[in-house]
């Protein structure tokens, strides 16, 4: 099982109570964890990606294992730590303020 | 007996304030999804418990929530505001061409009569609809079709604020955009044209016939007689008496012309509200002083409103949509300012008194009066 941090405003829209487990089936990538969140939480469509080109809006950042993987192809596989479950993948909110 | 429900859109959440008919003590609940900008929440008018909301994040994007408790509790609905066929572009502001973009919704107008029908005003500019309560929208794309090429947002971005629906006459829709000017259809939303002759903009478009590209800030129409409209342009508050074929100016005796709210009393169809703003560039009220100006002669001849406003040191803002009536009688006048306060005035204006004075910046207040 999978575990996928939120930024606060997500998981308020979605109803979600602190860190979430996701199945994924086979080796978890973005766009499968994405798609996988989509399915579970439908409202959170549009609001990580954008609806038609599935690109990551501009102010959201994925980490995972110290490393930032926003720039990675949706395809690439995440890290072993992230598929098993022993890390999360982290879906922050930019601080973005100025 | 009555009570009246506002429903207040800030950039830090929603605020629903309820009164009774005397309108005097007011119970403010909320904020409703804090941390988000509401730029616009709506009740239908065949169902008022039923409301819509426009919530957006530059983080997060767009969504749109509606009640079917008056605000109790919301759902989230369709957020997908997908441009029919080639989005194409609009002029952009060195002259070259840019592509069309979804941004948000800055006015939702639910039908007067089916409380599942919705429009929805977007920026980069253009009219959705929806047929189910907000779950699913389709551009009505003949809107972009009358000259948006030549469409060209304006400092605030190239939105849809407002949409004026005729309940006797479904077939006719007007929208207004910033900064192209004012639209009508006649066919139920399928073909638009222009209807900006008499507008003058002679800083911004050197042409006099310019057919669009105006910097219209607001219109509104009094429910009985819904083609005579008035405008709050960028300078210029104005008035069509046929149906925006032609509109003259009716700035009159007023301090400053520049504004941008502009409303019609809820009995009184010659009665009209505006709040005047000293320029383009100090986007606060002439001398410190918060004033609206009520004219009873469909404009030319205003007098100001002042008691219980703020006569010195009062720098805000009221924006496009943050004015509203209520249809009780005598009627209701609501106004949100950038400065966090809802003034309200349940005498049509002769005296005013805050009902909140700390919100975030307002950006949108309706008014509902409810059995």
């Amino acid at each position: 099982m999978m575990r996928v941090m939120l930024p606060y405003h997500l998981r308020t829209l979605a109803r979600i109570d602190g860190e979430l487990q996701l199945e994924v089936a086979g080796p978890p990538t973005l766009a499968s964890v994405l798609d996988a969140l989509e399915a579970r939480y439908p409202v959170l469509r549009g609001t990580i990606r954008d609806h038609v080109t599935l690109r990551r809006r501009p102010f959201l950042r994925f980490f995972a294992c110290a490393e930032d993987l926003s720039h990675e192809p949706p395809e690439a596989r995440l890290p072993d730590a992230v598929a098993t479950g022993a890390e999360p993948l982290l879906i922050v909110g930019a601080m973005a303020g100025g | 007996m009555s009570t009246v429900r506002l429903l207040v859109g800030t950039r830090k959440g929603a605020f629903v304030l309820t009164a009774d008919g005397k309108r005097q003590r007011w119970d403010i609940s909320g904020p409703h999804f804090a941390g988000w900008e509401l730029y616009h929440l709506k009740g239908s008018p065949a169902h008022p418990d039923r409301l819509y909301a426009s919530q957006c994040s530059g983080w997060f994007g767009q969504m749109i929530q509606r009640s079917d408790d008056g605000g109790k509790t919301w759902e989230a609905v369709g957020n997908e505001f997908k441009y029919e066929g080639v989005p194409g572009t609009h002029q952009w502001y060195d002259g070259t061409q840019h592509p069309w973009e979804f941004k948000r919704v800055w006015h939702l107008e639910p039908s007067p009569s089916d409380p599942d029908v919705v429009y929805a005003g977007a920026e980069d500019a253009a009219l959705f609809r929806s047929g189910d309560g907000g779950r699913t929208w389709q551009e009505l794309p003949g809107l972009r079709g009358a000259k948006g090429h030549l469409w060209q947002p304006g400092a605030g971005g190239m939105g849809l604020h407002t949409i004026l629906l005729n309940p006797s006459r479904p077939e006719r829709i007007f929208v207004a955009i910033s900064a192209a000017g004012v639209f009508r259809s006649d066919d139920a939303g399928k073909t638009w044209r222009a209807a900006n002759r008499g507008l003058k903009s002679q800083f911004e478009l050197p042409d006099p016939d310019a057919e669009v590209g105006h910097c219209v800030h607001r219109i509104a129409a009094h429910p009985s007689r819904p083609d005579v409209l008035f405008m709050q342009k960028h300078w210029d508050v104005m008035r069509s008496d046929t149906a925006g074929e032609a509109w003259h100016e009716v700035s009159g005796n007023l301090p400053s012309d520049f504004g941008f709210p502009i409303d019609v009393h809820a009995h009184e169809p010659e009665t009209i509200f505006v709040v005047p703003i000293k320029s383009d560039s100090e986007h606060f009220p002439p001398d410190g002083k918060l004033r609206v100006y009520r004219s009873r002669t469909g404009g030319n001849e205003w007098e100001a409103l002042t008691n219980g406003l703020p006569q010195k040191d009062c720098y805000v803002n009221v924006l496009r949509d943050a004015m509203a009536v209520d249809s009780l009688d005598p009627c209701g006048v609501y106004f949100g300012t950038t400065g966090g306060q809802v003034y309200a005035s349940a005498d049509s204006g002769g005296t005013w008194n805050p009902i909140v004075r700390d919100l975030p910046a307002v950006l949108s207040v309706e008014a509902q009066a409810l059995p």
